[in-house]
């Protein structure tokens, strides 16, 4: 069980490292997401892989075979959290996707023409309410 | 047992559900309990101060159950002082915010504001390393919602960066927990400590893989070399009192550090004591030159202050990685004035954008500021005093750590860099305050009609003069508060003491309610 267990952990953190390591924000949250799947069930091995044990020591029983019940605790926690978290890397990802006009991490394409046009046009940091004269620029790609 | 401890944690929790209810009161109801709440936190944290001045470890059982087996949060010299200078900088930023109706572009400023108090307190107090991942986790969300408050879309990219980077981290953290607490057995940092101490051969270089993934998550936080690419955008592009506040955040990292890696591989650790130390001193210096570098080469303002943030991170970890009383206490004294400083200085970035117009903070030439006279005393004072030249209290800090890295094998590169990077940004600054200040267009009614600067807005501008006066202040009552900040270095070294003060403490019973 243990290699089984060992091998899903090793291939889902490989999987979600390649995909956090893309250009673009769909693949990012997916890598992210497969992380966390990783560490979750890596908290879960931590407490030691049991079958059938109580979570309380029992002295009297024979085996004194028990299954942590904190690495669980902790997993649930981290599974909150990271759901909390995707959910608003998600809404973050849409909106630089609207607000920059590609969905490149880097937002890349427009990174140039912001630049470039730095000098003319006032950024529209400062200013939020200009911010609708400004389309998105023609999609990139 | 004094309830006292809890309460810097409860506060900013408590008033973050009230102005949640507030909402539909208005801004100005928001504001005057937001502002209360923070008034509140100065006056608790000062309470703390004196607290710790005892030198007793103050340890506060939540829910009653002895320390490996509950939550303990614990408090102490240096938890004290990281609280103090939270609640002081947060002072400082939400009365700027207040000042230019930053507050208001946005629905749920102060909520946010206080959520993120909540977080960071909670990672100063805590005595168990999951409860410190469960507060990082409140910080960031609440600095993932700041950031983006306001628009932008420079601010929007930025924001993603530092989300990505930041859920990697916790990823990260939660690996390096996870392979801890399965060969340790436990998650509190005394406990974790005692059975380091006693722990079999074969699992030392687990323990260490583990310590040293920890050390990048923290590092990451800190924004230590090479993960630090994230920060000098994401600072640079949010709203000022933001940047102020998070001019914390990376000490955050820094505090992490010192009291995670600082107990559990302290002097008792046997093989593993201190075997962090080089990576967090080496890491230092690589990451002071690229700061100065950094700060040569911003464009802006804002920038450039996110590169001197950067720079005084770099000093700090040096400090931490010299690993002696006298570099833990210097480090201390410098984070005061750093954290303050560099808190008053974004906030002095935005009051030059304002007033700059569509020039913003950028360095070119443009027509003078309104009240550019005190303006620019401003600047030259803070740059003064973060470049760590006499007579400010950035001086006194490097000279610390500069005397305490005579005894270090690598004091000769230590101290090449530190002072070549000083020396870089003092010309850099020089440059950047001519820029800004002396080298105006000429008076033109057109252009002027066409581009307005912002008058200055005198109540925003008492907020960066009140944070300013750390500087003075650090130099008048230096010798007190290097006493303050020795006798938290020495605190820290001894983390038997620690360890038995945590592991120890009884649970409240009847009897000694009474």
């Amino acid at each position: 069980m243990e290699w089984l267990v060992s091998l899903a952990i090793g291939v889902l953190t490989a999987a979600g490292v390649y995909l956090t390591l893309r250009a673009r924000t769909f693949p990012v949250v997916m890598g992210l997401t497969l992380l966390a799947y990783a560490v979750n069930v890596f908290l879960f091995t931590m407490g030691r892989l049991t079958i059938g044990a109580p979570a309380i020591i029992d002295k009297t029983a024979a085996s004194m075979q028990y299954s942590d019940p904190l690495p669980q605790a902790l997993v649930l926690t981290a599974i909150v959290i990271a759901f909390g978290m995707t959910a608003f890397l998600i809404v973050l990802a849409l909106k630089a996707r609207g607000e920059l006009g590609n969905d490149h991490v880097d937002g890349l394409i427009l990174a140039k023409e912001e630049q470039a046009e730095q000098p003319r046009q006032q950024s529209t940091d400062a200013q939020p309410s200009a911010q609708g004269s400004h389309p998105p620029k023609k999609e990139a790609n | 047992m004094t309830h006292l401890i809890a309460w810097p944690v409860l506060l900013p929790l408590i008033t973050g559900f009230i102005l949640i209810l507030a909402q539909t009161g208005g801004i100005h109801l928001r504001r005057t309990i937001s502002f209360l709440a923070v008034i509140g936190l100065v006056l608790l944290s000062c309470a703390l101060v004196s607290t710790s001045l005892t030198g007793q470890y103050q340890v506060y059982l939540l829910g009653n159950w002895t320390a490996p087996f509950g939550i303990v949060l614990v408090l102490d010299r240096l938890s004290a002082l990281m609280v103090l200078i939270t609640a002081l900088l947060a002072l400082g930023a939400l009365w700027y915010a207040i000042a230019t109706n930053t507050d208001n572009k946005g629905a749920h400023f102060h909520v946010l504001f206080q959520l993120q108090l909540f977080g960071l307190n909670g990672a100063f107090l805590t005595g168990d390393v999951f409860n410190l991942f469960v507060f990082f986790e409140v910080l960031l969300l609440a600095s993932y919602g700041l950031l983006l408050h306001g628009n932008g879309r420079l601010r929007t990219k930025a924001g993603l960066h530092y989300v990505v980077i930041n859920l990697i981290g916790s990823t990260l953290f939660l690996f390096a927990v996870g392979a801890l607490y399965g060969v340790l057995g436990t998650l509190n940092i005394a406990d974790m400590a005692a059975k380091i101490a006693v722990a079999p051969a074969d699992d030392l270089g687990l323990i260490a893989a583990a310590g040293l993934l920890l050390l990048v998550v923290f590092g990451v936080k800190a924004a230590m070399f090479p993960l630090y690419l994230w920060m000098p955008r994401a600072y640079a592009n949010t709203s000022a009192p933001v940047a102020a506040l998070f001019a914390i955040m990376t000490k955050v990292g820094i505090y992490a550090i010192i009291r995670i890696h600082g107990t559990i591989f302290g002097s008792e650790a046997g093989e593993l004591a201190q075997y962090y130390a080089p990576w967090v001193l080496g890491l230092g210096l690589i990451t002071l030159l690229l700061a100065a570098l950094g700060v040569m080469a911003a464009r802006g303002l804002r920038e450039q202050v996110a590169y001197l943030v950067l720079a005084s991170v770099a000093t700090l970890l040096i400090g931490v990685g010299l690993m002696t009383p006298a570099a833990l206490s210097a480090t201390l004294y410098y984070m005061i004035h750093s954290t303050l400083i560099a808190g008053a200085m974004f906030l002095l970035a935005d009051v030059v954008l304002r007033g700059r117009g569509i020039y913003e903070d950028r360095f070119e030439a443009a027509p003078s500021m309104p009240n550019a006279i005190a303006i620019g005393s401003a600047f030259m004072f803070g740059a003064i005093a973060m470049t760590g030249m006499p007579p400010l209290s950035g001086f006194f800090g490097k000279v610390l750590i500069l005397s305490a890295a005579l005894d270090h094998p690598w004091f000769a590169g230590a101290i090449f860099i530190i002072l070549s990077a000083g020396l870089l940004t003092i010309l850099t600054m020089a440059r950047s305050g001519s820029f800004l200040f002396y080298r105006t267009l000429p008076e033109n009614a057109e252009l002027t009609a066409t581009t307005p600067g912002e008058p200055l807005n005198r109540m925003a501008f008492v907020a960066v003069i009140t944070l300013f006066f750390a500087g003075p202040v650090l130099v008048l009552f230096a010798q007190p508060i290097t006493e303050f900040t020795e006798s938290a270095g020495n605190q820290l070294f001894n983390s038997t003491a620690y360890i038995e003060a945590v592991l120890s403490t009884p649970a409240v019973t009847e009897a000694t309610k009474r």
